[in-house]
């Protein structure tokens, strides 16, 4: 069984694609917005964003988050910087620079209509954060102030410190609170979505359980929004959140929604490496500090002195070697496996030879301590809290670490999935991003859908729904609240010898080994027998201990794992059948004679779409072509 | 490294807790605290007892979920950082580590470490935003913000709402977290208009759920994990003076 994927991208030229598209939108009316019930799990920038200003529009909102307030959603951790086209540092940029950088660094597997639009609207964000209050970074004229990143040569990114994350975050948390106080958005915090419901095909409700209660309970609604973000906690160790998870989205792919693209993940070049088998998560240092840092490893293998102790003839800068012109601002898919590269060549640094040199030296001597200190000082200090090492002294040691996942539930140019009414934003959904984000994007694509795509787009769906209200008591929801139950019931009564932390890091481990920063034909072919047997081993010997009637977190973290487990091995299946190499999908059967990622634009210039068919069924590879109109395909070069 | 825990249990707000021992062994001084937690948890599990519930996310300082008192010190030993960000090489080998929940009215306990700070979200409801409807932005330039203003609201701004400074708090005061609310918003252009409306609701909320008043202990300050300056208190202090006055003058 295939489905026809159809995107909904509106016809005539690029720029006027989405103007065309709000014009032709379906509108509805103040008096019957109040009269729709709108669902929003996730309050992160996507889901924040969208549940503060569906409210400002008249809906009805509940909004949805599994942590115990909307302000602590992972989107809070961004470090660097968002992105706009507002060309203020006048170096040339423009919104359609915005969209080839973005289509670019996404190695041309991204939908050149919805990158467009997320360029377009790029500036409206900026004016908007403004607006709430985000203290942006600012110059002594108080005008914005911008700077650099990776895969660009602008500058174009809007900052606050270290933290812009937060602060656009809350931004967004803010107006929700606002909206919450004036009853247009009723909170749950601490309730986690456990199932989506359809009733005649639609997505019309969730099943949720509070997780200091344990109560099950069913919300009905009239569409359902989710901003539940990435998957990148499949891998055990990343730069996720403990409580990311893939369970909102792939239960939506169980009831029937496409996933798009799963082995499109991305691996951030400069992480803090791994210090050993208790770890729990990775820490992120951001990009921008490849602003001003050098990456270098030993010429030499093996070289154990001291980094200061290394001539400098005797330091091979190999990201500057290989890629002049962009030197340590390539896109971050090349400068992690570059970094990869030198430690499997035996010339990684500190334990187990996993990590490369991150330079300050040059930076100091050029800009004085103090200004290295202005701009990162939060870093620095980070890095030192962690390793107990001064990186005003000598180089930060830096690994690549799973990051972001540019995959997704399939969504149309309304950010509507296959299942009609289920609508997915920010990092849940696949459309921006292509096989690589660029950095300062995710903070950009987030708010876009939230605060200025959904709101004009969802309209298209409820205008179509008038008069369909449907209730929790329907057998629907009753039927899917037993399975959810069932399902908690089981996983209590296994009572085995492992923990479910122990199954986690098994899966995480074969992941980042088999379907991490380089990936083989028989690589995946064995994790494709391994992860069923994980998971075979799990639901027989997993240990949860609890009550489901009681605040729970083994039993929140096994449900999580649970559905991980079923989901790497989509991510393996569709990283085997894309045979060719593009952004973070680095396949080591296709890379051009020095070892750049080799796309085959003649049979996978698509995106892949897995259509569920049940448990013991093969899922359904279904195909979107990407058409190119505006820019040509080409093999990326930052050299 | 080697430890001996006394861990605050207690199953519900509901019923009274108590310390309980345990042994953390073996524990890599590189482990941070956390996943000294961790470790011990998956002992537990493994001897079937229930694992210690406790809060964390990011792990990485900036989200505000993880809490504890360490040693009767929020967030533990250190200035500066989450209990996240706590490392065991901090701590002396073979020594005890007590482990209790941020203790205020405001906070009920959820389960052992792991309690209800939601009071800090509906302060914030009460009048922490600036009304901006999205759409009805003007250009970001065409309002210049002097960038010491900006730096100094960029401090406030800062604040992680972890609840640390009601815990450190004899009077569990949330007026470190509310002075920086205030002092971020109050510090731009963009939050002149609702100023004087906004101290006024968000004291009156913090009061009504039951945080007490600032007197001038510098616990808050000591233990915040974002640094925020007790200064921001005397800004708050400042405002809301103002805002009574003119509320009672009617102008």
């Amino acid at each position: 069984m295939t489905t026809t994927l159809d995107s909904k991208i509106p016809s005539g030229p690029l720029e006027k694609k989405w103007e065309k598209h709000r014009h032709e939108s379906r509108l509805v009316s103040p008096n019957n917005k109040r009269r729709f019930d709108l669902i929003v799990v996730g309050s992160g920038l996507a889901g924040g964003s969208a549940a503060a200003t569906l409210a400002e529009l008249g809906y009805n909102v509940k909004c949805f988050c599994f942590q115990d307030s909307p302000r602590r959603a992972h989107s809070i951790a961004a470090q660097g910087g968002i992105n706009a086209a507002k060309n203020y540092q006048n170096d040339g940029d423009s919104v359609f620079r915005l969209f080839y950088d973005t289509i670019k660094g996404g190695d041309f597997r991204s939908r050149e209509a919805n990158v467009y639009r997320l360029a377009e609207v790029s500036n409206l964000i900026i004016d908007q954060c403004v607006a709430q209050g985000v203290p942006f970074a600012r110059e002594y004229g108080g005008l914005l102030a911008n700077r650099s990143f990776g895969g660009t040569q602008v500058s174009r990114t809007f900052y606050a410190r270290g933290q812009t994350g937060q602060q656009l975050l809350l931004g967004a948390y803010q107006a929700l609170a606002h909206q919450v106080a004036l009853g247009g958005v009723k909170m749950f915090p601490r309730t986690e979505m456990l199932d989506l419901v359809l009733v005649d095909g639609h997505a019309k409700g969730i099943v949720v359980r509070d997780l200091v209660t344990g109560q099950i309970a069913s919300h009905a609604g009239d569409t359902v929004i989710l901003a539940t973000g990435g998957y990148g906690n499949a891998f055990y160790l990343s730069t996720n959140a403990r409580g990311c998870n893939v369970s909102a989205s792939y239960r939506a792919y169980k009831r029937g929604a496409l996933f798009a693209n799963p082995c499109y993940t991305q691996i951030h070049p400069t992480c803090i490496p791994v210090a050993g088998s208790y770890q729990s998560k990775l820490t992120l240092m951001s990009e921008s500090l490849r602003n001003d840092g050098r990456v270098w490893v030993p010429k030499k293998k093996g070289d154990t002195r001291p980094p200061q102790q290394i001539p400098e003839e005797e330091r091979d800068y190999y990201l500057e070697r290989k890629y002049p012109s962009f030197g340590n601002l390539a896109p971050r898919d090349i400068a992690s496996r570059s970094a990869k590269e030198a430690c499997d060549e035996g010339r990684g640094v500190g334990p187990g030879g996993l990590g490369v040199y991150l330079d300050f030296t040059h930076a100091i001597k050029r800009l004085g301590e103090q200004t290295i200190r202005e701009r990162y000082g939060n870093l620095f200090d980070m890095y030192h809290n962690i390793t107990a090492e001064d990186a005003y002294k000598g180089p930060m040691r830096i690994y690549p670490a799973v990051h972001y996942t540019m995959g997704g539930l399939w969504v149309d140019y309304n950010l509507m999935s296959t299942i009609p009414g289920l609508h997915v934003l920010g990092e849940a959904n696949f459309s921006d991003h292509g096989a690589n984000r660029l950095g300062a994007s995710a903070l950009m694509q987030g708010l876009a859908d939230g605060y200025f795509v959904i709101p004009y787009t969802i309209g298209n769906y409820l205008a179509t729904q008038m008069g369909k209200k449907t209730s929790p008591d329907r057998p629907e929801f009753k039927a899917v609240e037993q399975e959810v139950r069932d399902r908690i019931a089981k996983l209590l009564s296994i009572k085995g010898k492992k923990t479910v932390t122990t199954f986690h890091r098994e899966l995480g481990l074969l992941l980042w080994n088999k379907c991490g920063m380089a990936r083989s034909a028989s690589g995946l072919k064995e994790a494709l027998q391994q992860v069923p047997e994980i998971r075979e081993e799990f639901w027989q010997n997993v240990n949860v201990l609890g009550d489901s009637q009681d605040f729970c977190q083994s039993l929140e973290h096994a449900g999580r794992v649970a559905d991980f487990l079923e989901f790497a091995e989509l991510m393996c299946l569709d990283a085997y059948e894309r045979n060719e190499s593009c952004g973070g999908h680095f396949r080591v059967e296709y890379q051009t004679p020095d070892g750049e990622a080799l796309r085959n634009d003649d049979e996978f210039c698509h995106v892949a779409a897995w259509q569920f068919n049940g448990m013991d069924q093969r899922p359904t590879r279904n195909v979107e072509p990407l058409v190119f109109e505006n820019v040509k395909l080409a093999q990326r070069s930052y050299k | 490294m080697n430890f001996a825990l006394k861990v605050w249990r207690q199953k519900n707000a509901k019923t009274t807790g108590s310390f309980v021992d345990y042994k953390a062994d073996d524990i890599p001084e590189e482990a941070s605290f956390l996943e000294m937690l961790d470790i011990v948890n998956e002992g537990l599990i493994a001897r079937n007892e229930e694992p210690i519930a406790f809060d964390s996310d990011c792990r990485e300082g900036i989200c505000g979920m993880c809490s504890l008192v360490i040693n009767g010190i929020p967030h533990g030993p250190g200035k500066a950082r989450t209990t996240c960000q706590l490392y065991m090489r901090q701590f002396k080998g073979g020594g005890t580590i007590w482990i209790e929940p941020f203790r205020a009215r405001a906070f009920p306990v959820i389960k052992d470490l792991a309690v209800d700070r939601s009071a800090l979200d509906h302060v914030i409801e009460a009048g922490g935003y600036v009304t901006a409807r999205a759409g009805s932005a003007p250009e970001a330039n065409s309002l210049p913000v002097p960038k010491t203003e900006a730096d100094l609201s960029m401090e406030a701004a800062a604040c992680i709402g972890c609840g640390a400074c009601v815990a450190a708090c004899p009077n569990s005061s949330a007026m470190l977290f509310v002075g920086a609310k205030i002092s971020h918003l109050g510090l731009l252009p963009q939050g002149q208009a609702e100023r004087n409306k906004r101290v006024i609701a968000m004291v009156r909320k913090m009061d009504e759920l039951g945080f007490g008043n600032c007197r001038n202990h510098y616990e808050c300050e000591a233990v915040c994990p974002a640094e925020i300056n007790a200064m921001f208190i005397s800004r708050l202090n400042r405002d809301y003076t103002v805002a009574l006055t003119r509320e009672a003058l009617a102008v």
